[in-house]
């Protein structure tokens, strides 16, 4: 795949010294309540660097063509977890997604399919990208992700052997994206499951050695909208930006509450 | 009514439709809820471990079922003539043994419930409505215990002195 677009694309470069832009149709999936009661699609042509993001591509139309596009994003630069959106039908972070990524050519060398995006799925659109996150960060709530410990405060940190560490290392890089939860068959019929990303950051305490409310934290996920819902699709996984193996992590959750060791 | 600026004045993208439209920022339209949202009124762990029970099920009657099927279908549609050999002596025949029986009736009873209970997630991911649930849920297991009952009565009860 990226071989022969950085051919396209340095053939293009090569035909004229401005034509590094190529023109892309991005396709939006729009709905504003205050205007219409459905959501609807709608086409922005524009010219942009392909080394460029879709958040970039997004910023453009805001600015230069549409001011009522509207969409969450805040550090532009992975971190915060603002911009999941659903791009080309795979959640996303707008702002690590590059535009020559997604976007493929005809045999002339222009862009042969529009980019589509929409708001992530199985979360009440409020307008155009944006969602409702309060359920998803009720269900994160509800896992106490929080260290939980008894006795005195130590006078000094609490200690913790780097393998102890490494344990839980892969669920502490999770940012809150919601990709994952969207991206879940099961949350989009029934919201009512915790989802993958809230059993991510219980994972990040059960499997902390420092924390002692590893048995509650089992206990709330034994429950009927808990763990047990995962059927193990693997979209959580591919959909996450951060590469945690969430999949993985869910099954660990799974394995203690069999074994009840963790 | 009357007057001409029925027309919206609006930037959206969201293209005007003919006539006035019904919603503006005082009257918005509904937003387009997702199903069964979690709120902090959804209900917090229920005690007891029979989702575990359940998943657990499915997977240790799975490695069973495997052997179970594929050894059925080979015996009734595979081996020594196949599907033409199939008739009331053959099953009469198979049946006055009681391994066979205890076989047919482990399959009948692990199948039956593996089959209901994965037809019970799926309605617990699809049906929206407590009632619908409540309903399709109350339609599957009377039909997974008559047909229980009815294939042990008839495993039990054979007689193949039957005209
Ligand atoms: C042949 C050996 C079989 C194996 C190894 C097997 C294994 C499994 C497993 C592990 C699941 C759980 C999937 C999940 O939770 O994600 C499942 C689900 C299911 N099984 Fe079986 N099974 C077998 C035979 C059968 C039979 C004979 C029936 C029908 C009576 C059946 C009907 C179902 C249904 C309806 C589901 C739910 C589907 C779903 O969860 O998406 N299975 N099976
Ligand atoms: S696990 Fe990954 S996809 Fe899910 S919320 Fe965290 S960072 Fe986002
Ligand atoms: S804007 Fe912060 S993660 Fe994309």
């Amino acid at each position: 795949m990226a071989t022969p677009t950085m051919d396209k694309l340095e053939a293009l470069e090569a035909d004229s010294a401005s034509s590094h832009l190529i023109a892309v149709t991005f396709r939006i999936r729009r709905f504003n309540p205050e205007v219409s009661a459905d959501a609807s699609w709608e086409d922005f042509r524009i010219d942009i660097d392909p080394k460029e993001r879709v958040l970039d591509a997004l910023h453009k139309i805001k600015w230069d063509v549409d001011g009522t596009l509207t969409f969450r994003r805040s550090c532009a630069h992975g971190i915060c977890g603002s911009d999941a959106m659903r791009i080309n039908g795979r959640n996303r972070l707008a702002c690590k997604t590059l535009i020559k990524d997604i976007v493929s050519f005809d045999k002339s060398g222009a862009v042969s399919k529009p980019v589509t995006i929409e708001a992530i799925k199985g979360l009440t659109v409020l307008k155009d990208l944006i969602v409702d996150m309060d359920p998803f960060f009720q269900a994160y709530r509800d896992v106490m992700p929080f260290l939980v410990t008894t006795g005195n405060e130590p006078t000094r940190e609490r200690l913790q052997s780097a393998e102890d560490r490494e344990r839980f290392d892969d669920t502490t890089k999770c940012i809150l994206c919601a990709a994952c939860t969207s991206s879940c068959p099961v949350f989009w019929n029934d919201g009512q499951y915790f989802g993958p990303a809230a059993i991510v950051n219980a994972h990040r305490f059960i499997f902390d050695s420092r924390d002692e409310a590893g048995e509650q934290r089992l206990e709330i996920l034994n429950d009927k909208d808990g763990v047990w819902r995962c059927r193990t699709t693997f979209n959580c996984t591919d959909a996450c930006p951060r590469g945690i193996e969430v999949t993985k992590a869910i099954q660990e959750v799974k394995r203690a509450l069999i074994t009840r060791r963790f | 009514m009357s007057s001409n600026n029925a027309v919206t004045e609006t930037s959206s993208a969201i293209g005007v439709v003919e006539g006035e439209s019904l919603y503006d920022v005082d009257h918005p339209a509904p937003v387009i809820e997702a199903p069964r949202q979690r709120t902090n009124k959804t209900p917090k762990a229920t005690r007891g471990n029979f989702e575990m029970a359940a998943w657990l099920f499915m997977r240790l009657s799975g490695v069973v079922l495997v052997v179970l099927v594929i050894g059925h279908l080979l015996i009734q549609l595979v081996l020594d003539g196949g599907v033409s050999k199939i008739g009331f002596a053959f099953v009469a025949g198979r049946w006055a043994s009681p391994f066979w029986q205890v076989w047919d009736l482990l399959m009948l009873w692990l199948a039956m419930l593996h089959g209901a209970n994965g037809l019970r997630t799926i309605i617990n991911d699809y049906a929206e409505r407590a009632n619908t649930r409540l309903w399709l849920k109350g339609l599957l297991y009377t039909a997974t215990v008559f047909t229980i009952l009815l294939g042990s009565l008839v495993i039990f009860t054979f007689d193949p002195n039957i005209r």
